[in-house]
């Protein structure tokens, strides 16, 4: 590409931009791990310089150790709450595009629903779980519902956003076409609400995983937020901790799926940083 | 003598109930098949509610609408659109949305599935005749503006529709791709000859491209004076120099600062 034309110190140039811009892509992809490596690094340290007691802040060390000493029961456990959050999530993503829609679609909808949804919304989910133990028992259940009734919420009103918000425009172009408003959803307004969509899936499925948290402490029968329960009755922070951590890891990896899939499907909408990123580095 | 395509009876079009804005007030006007009218108008004059009402978007408060014989009380699926902005989809291909039409209009929906490769040479056919060829597969944020307005002409056209209606389609580009797409226009309109309602507060091109240029009052909106275009065609740009071009843009525009102050006008 360089080279044809220009002038040697324009070339310089030319390649000493693009140096700096490789650089700076390579600290951009390095960046996140050198941030978490370097959080465990001052956390380590300070336990140790301060002589901090395991029973209130044990080091990344005894952490880990904790976490390969227990390891079968933590993957387990972990599988438990993947699969506890995944189905609460499945059941959020189908009532949250559906509601979506009806809300997006339908101002009589949207004014019946809505005030109801925000009430049903502020209520803590803490104390929705004893009555959601006392209907379905101890078991999965109250860890999948919790997951679905916390992730729904953003689901419904990003969904609802992009199906309200279609250019009347639009609209016109396809009604005097003869559609009919099942035709506008459909052709318009559900691609149109994809983005929105996938925005709030990386919202959900983060709090998603809150959601079965929080039910499994509260009920502790399986999942991570069980084994934190009993560790933290034996005294065992370490493995509390070993916990914690292996949950936000959790949380990262299926908002990373989220993002990957929300960029192969709808990457026309954000195709404008797509450019700036790969003509500014 | 056949019926006018479009009649337009006594028409007032009042929004937002009894107290409302009126927008149209006896509002009358006729397009013959295959008539290429122009409606010019002060901003505010109540033209793009005339589109609504004629491509049945709006029920008119008053007066009747009849369009090819039949009174309009619904959206009719023969009405091309095309607006100011380009309304493209982004998420999808130009060539898919200049076809977008033929997934909805009842007659066409059934048949595209069967017959995909004929309705798409016909959408690849129209963006050829609009300068688009080779476009198909790029998206909609890949072309200029003048070219998505082009891809927006092309699905106006897509199905054939017997009545285009254009709300002020080149209002939003540049003086040279206006004029530009101006002899794109010109050009579809002289191959297929459908009914065109173009409006537009742009009197050149009024006068370039229609056979018959209407001025709308200042709101509440009616036809208050109406031109003959009697230019040979094709108009080229050469013929917008020429003095008939000229006396007849000069006296729309003295027929519009009429309309404008709420002067009767005199023609």
């Amino acid at each position: 590409m360089s080279g044809n034309g220009m002038s040697p110190r324009a070339l310089a140039r030319y390649e000493a931009m693009a140096a700096q811009a490789r650089r700076q892509r390579r600290l951009q992809t390095a960046l996140p791990w050198i941030v978490i490596i370097g959080m465990f690094v001052f956390w380590e340290i300070g336990c140790r310089a301060f002589n901090v007691s395991e029973f209130i802040l044990p080091a990344p060390s005894r952490v880990f150790a904790a976490g390969y000493r227990w390891w079968t029961p933590l993957m387990w456990d972990s599988l438990d709450t993947l699969k506890t959050t995944m189905m609460g999530f499945a059941f959020a993503i189908v009532a949250g595009v559906l509601l979506g829609v009806a809300i997006g679609s339908s101002t009589m909808v949207y004014k019946g629903l809505y005030p109801l949804l925000i009430a049903f919304n502020s209520i803590p989910k803490v104390a929705v779980v004893p009555v959601l133990i006392i209907w379905f028992g101890i078991g999965m259940w109250p860890a999948v519902i919790t997951a679905f009734l916390i992730s729904f919420f953003p689901i419904v009103v990003n969904v609802a956003t992009g199906i309200a918000t279609v250019e009347p425009e639009l609209k016109d172009v396809l009604r005097a076409l003869g559609a009919r408003p099942w035709d506008i959803i459909l052709k318009v307004g559900l691609p149109r609400a994809m983005p929105y969509f996938f925005a709030s899936l990386k919202i959900a499925v983060t709090v998603a995983f809150v959601g079965a948290i929080i039910a499994e402490s509260v009920a502790p029968n399986a999942g991570i937020g069980r084994l934190m329960m009993v560790a933290s009755s034996r005294f065992d922070v370490p493995l509390v901790f070993a916990g914690l951590i292996v949950t936000g890891a959790m949380g990262i990896v299926l908002y990373l799926i989220a993002e990957f899939i929300e960029r192969r499907t709808t990457g026309w909408a954000t195709r404008g940083q797509d450019q700036n990123l790969a003509v500014g580095g | 003598m056949s019926r006018p395509f479009v009649e337009i009876d006594n028409v007032a079009m009042r929004y937002g109930g009894v107290s409302g804005t009126l927008a149209l007030q006896n509002c009358s006007l006729n397009v013959e098949q295959g008539e290429f009218v122009a409606v010019v108008g002060p901003s505010g004059c109540g033209k793009s509610t005339l589109m609504r009402l004629v491509s049945g978007l709006w029920p008119a408060t008053e007066g009747n609408v009849i369009v090819a014989g039949q009174e309009v009380d619904g959206p009719l699926s023969m009405v091309g659109m095309a607006f100011q902005n380009p309304t493209l989809l982004p998420w999808r291909r130009i060539l898919s949305n200049v076809m977008l039409p033929l997934e909805v209009v009842p007659e066409h929906r059934k048949r595209l599935r069967a017959e995909r490769p004929m309705y798409e040479a016909r959408a690849r056919e129209l963006l050829r005749l609009v300068g688009l060829e080779g476009f198909d597969s790029k998206f909609p944020y890949q072309l200029s503006g003048g070219m998505q307005q082009r891809t927006s002409m092309c699905r106006a056209l897509v199905h054939e529709p017997a009545l285009l209606m254009l709300d002020e389609p080149f209002s939003a580009l540049d003086v040279f791709t206006r004029e530009d797409l101006w002899g794109v226009l010109q050009q579809v309109w002289m191959t297929r000859k459908p009914t065109v309602v173009l409006v537009t507060h742009d009197l050149r091109e009024a006068v370039y491209l229609a056979d018959r240029v209407l001025v709308m009052s200042a709101r509440p909106g009616r036809i208050v004076a109406e031109r003959k275009v009697d230019l040979p065609r094709p108009r080229t740009l050469d013929s917008t120099y020429a003095p008939e071009f000229q006396a007849l843009v000069h006296d729309l525009r003295r027929y519009i600062a009429m309309a404008r102050s709420g002067e009767e006008v005199v023609v």
